[in-house]
């Protein structure tokens, strides 16, 4: 006979697949938050006195917050003196000009990752920016799509090559008072990319960023700014992976999306930092502000796929202010092991005819506590406003937890909301059926999870829905005996 | 092919099987009768390793094998198939896909060719035309929303791909109206074979004059207190179960 032990709750350790540790010599700011670090931070990037100063509004700012607790999750609190603000790996000379003079190391890394940057070996139709730690290594296809017109480089580049852009647009979505990390983050921000597409362009392929976090006792602060102008047309995806670590580390980025007129911006993210082991030791926190506005006739989409970090604390957010616009949120939130998460968006409606969709699939498994919080907003003007919100919840084993809590204001009576939520439960005799028709139970459980899924990953662009649902079936290994 | 040889079996320290014996072999077809809560379920579950209930004592073997040994989804790979008397829902699971990588688990198994998404379906369609079933069974999520027929002939649609050696089809026929009681009859009549044997677990005799069975057995409180022919059946339901109990008792 088979052991007892082997229900559905039984859990062994599972493998992750990023966590190893790239050995090259970097250069680190010692650890501390101040005045100095932020000095230090925008002179290694030559930044432009009117950035220094946005910076140093910014720490001012953030030396009177507290630290919010409003979250669904439990933390020890984070000392923001232990955590070193930039680690970059050490330059020979003046740098590298091109990915070819890129250490090997680095290449080696992002192989490693699936994501190679070499110009052999690249994927086809995506280009790619590489952030390390605190800094941009590369970015493939720039000449490509500097014919289209298209700007797509790390942020620290844009500074220098196209300031007036940066300056006209930083900090006009999320202001560098919005909330505490968000704030950090605009004192402290390293590297992140940025994107412009030229009124009525289409890009002609994929942009993505990779994000890597390899230093330890580091925190990476990435800083994302997408501009569409009027009538252009954008897809866009972020990975992220860490190396295996017991102590955490945090991630606490800003990403702004600019959709003018008539423009469209898919934005779609498969978070998979290192999640922490079973006993909830290590793991990135993962704490971040994302937003986007439409102006009129625009659609911003964010589609998510959740399923690394320690603790992750998103909302990524649509301003509805044009008239007509769109806003879109699909997101997958796996948590496993002793991983939390409080995720979900916030959609504000200002103008008329605004529609937002949510569609929100948790899965909790392990000790897992996974929440949905989000906000429809509807505003005075904003006649005709329609949201459409569903949120399940699936739950594996007995130890996990699925919360929602959705909050909604509406201050137009003309508006049609619908919530929908659901939470179910994959249960002993579900397994026991599949087993019976020959399936393994690790394969029944990934067949129920991505069947629960399939509305989201219809989201992703095509080259990232197969991966994704791989990932899922990766974070999922070991959630059942 | 089954050897089942004085198995003891219960549930939370709780005696529900008190001593099964049974022996079914290739090309054979096995009717289980017995009042409700006479442990026939039980015995099926047993039979296929559903968690949860303890083998206290006794033997069951089939092809030679110990079967009790066997993980759930190894016997099924092995060719014993159940058919549940309640069939589970699993939303979001579309049936063809389901039903594709049962298929293909077994294939693998046995060592064949797996078969892909167009092989596959022409397959299913096939078998769902000899069944007289309706296509649109495949586009919805694994029985959510059947109704008790449908689930039941989703059952029979399963087996039919799977192929098994050995099926235990429990309470198959309860709830069913007459054309779909056909389709499961001609679902079991298509597996016969000199090779195959079924067991049809059910509590009427109304099924045994599709399925004519080649022995019944009757169940009571755990134990096989009659066996016979196809006569057995009409005579239970002529008489009702009481007068086997005395004479049992
Ligand atoms: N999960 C369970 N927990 C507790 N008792 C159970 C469980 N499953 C079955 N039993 C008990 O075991 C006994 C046999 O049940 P079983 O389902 O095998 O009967 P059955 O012969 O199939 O009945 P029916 O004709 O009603 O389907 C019953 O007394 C039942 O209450
Ligand atoms: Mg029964």
């Amino acid at each position: 006979m088979r052991a007892d032990t082997d229900t559905i709750d039984e859990f062994v350790a599972s493998d992750y697949k990023y966590g190893f540790v790239t050995d090259i010599e970097s250069e680190s700011l010692k650890p501390g938050l101040g005045e100095e670090a932020v000095r230090f931070i925008s002179a290694k990037k030559n930044e432009p006195e009117w950035l220094l100063e946005w910076r140093m509004k910014a720490l001012r700012h953030w030396e009177k917050l507290e630290c919010p607790t409003w979250p669904h999750v439990k933390y020890p609190p984070i000392d923001f003196q232990a955590i070193s603000y930039y680690s970059a790996p050490k330059k020979k000379g003046d740098g590298p000009k091109s990915l070819d003079e890129v250490d090997p190391k680095l290449l080696e890394t992002y192989e490693k990752l699936g994501v190679p940057l070499h110009e052999r070996a690249r994927l086809a139709g995506v280009a790619v920016d590489a952030v390390f730690d605190s800094e941009s290594i590369g970015t493939t296809f720039k000449e490509d799509l500097a014919k289209a017109g298209v700007v797509f480089c790390s942020i620290s580049e844009a500074v220098q090559e196209h300031p007036e852009l940066v300056r006209k647009y930083l900090g006009t979505v999320v202001p560098y008072t919005d909330n505490f990390y968000a704030t950090l983050n605009s004192a402290v921000f390293s590297d992140g990319s940025f994107v412009y597409i030229p009124k009525g362009t289409r890009c002609p392929m994929e942009l993505s960023t990779y994000f890597r976090i390899n230093a330890a006792n580091t925190g990476q602060f990435e800083r994302t700014l997408i501009v569409a102008e009027e009538g252009s047309h954008v897809s866009y995806l972020e990975g992220c992976t860490a190396p295996m670590r017991d102590e955490n580390q945090l991630h606490a980025a800003v990403v702004e999306l600019v959709a003018l007129d008539n423009a469209d911006i898919k934005y779609s993210t498969v978070q998979n930092w290192y999640p922490g082991d079973e006993e909830g030791r290590g793991g990135i926190y993962n704490f971040v502000t994302k937003r986007g506005i439409c102006r009129t006739n625009a659609k911003i989409s964010w589609t998510q796929v959740e399923t690394g970090s320690a603790i992750t604390w998103k909302y990524p957010s649509v301003i509805l202010q044009g008239d007509n616009s769109v806003g879109e949120f699909y997101s997958v939130a796996l948590t496993n092991k002793a991983q939390q998460a409080d995720t979900g968006t916030k959609m504000v409606h200002l103008g008329k005819h605004t529609r937002s969709t949510i569609v929100s699939k948790g899965i909790s498994a392990g000790r897992g506590q996974n929440s949905y919080r989000g906000l429809v907003q509807v505003g005075k003007k904003a006649a005709n406003a329609r949201n459409y919100s569903q949120c399940d919840s699936l739950l594996i084993g007995d130890r996990c937890g699925a919360h929602t809590f959705p909050y909604i204001e509406v201050k137009n009576t003309t508006a049609n909301i619908e919530h929908e939520a659901t939470t179910s439960k994959i249960g002993e005799d579900q397994i026991f059926y599949c087993n019976q028709r020959g399936l393994e139970t690790q394969d029944a459980v990934n067949m129920i999870v991505n069947g629960f899924c399939k509305e989201v990953f219809r989201e992703l662009p095509m080259e990232f829905a197969v991966e994704a649902q791989k990932l899922l079936d990766v974070s999922l290994e070991g959630s059942v005996g | 092919m089954l050897e089942i040889k004085n198995l003891l079996a219960g549930i939370d320290n709780k005696p529900i099987l008190k001593g099964i014996n049974l022996s079914v072999n290739a090309g054979e077809v096995h009717a289980i009768m017995g009042p409700n809560g006479s442990g026939k379920s039980t015995l099926a579950s047993v039979l296929a390793g559903r968690e949860g209930f303890d083998v206290t004592g006794g033997e069951v073997r089939y092809k030679g094998n110990d079967l009790l040994d066997l993980a759930p989804e190894e016997r099924a790979r092995e060719g014993v198939f159940m058919a549940f008397q309640y069939p589970v829902e699993i939303p979001g699971v579309n049936s063809a896909y389901f039903l594709r990588s049962a298929v293909n688990a077994i294939r693998k198994h046995r060592g064949e060719e797996e078969l892909d998404a167009m092989n596959f379906l022409k397959a299913v369609k096939a078998k769902m035309k000899e069944l007289g079933l309706g296509e649109e069974f495949l586009k919805r999520p694994v029985n959510a929303g059947f109704s008790g027929g449908e689930k039941k002939r989703n059952e029979i649609l399963q087996m039919a791909m799977l192929n098994p050696w050995l099926a235990v089809l429990d309470e198959t026929d309860s709830g069913l109206d007459i054309d779909a009681l056909r389709i499961v009859a001609d679902g079991v009549n298509r597996l016969r074979g000199p090779k195959n044997a079924q067991v049809v677990i059910t509590h009427y005799q109304r099924l045994l004059d599709y399925i004519v069975p080649d022995f019944v057995h009757v169940l009571h409180d755990g134990r096989i207190i009659r066996s016979g022919d196809k006569s057995l059946a009409l005579e239970l339901e002529e008489k009702g179960y009481d007068w086997l109990v005395k004479e049992a008792a």
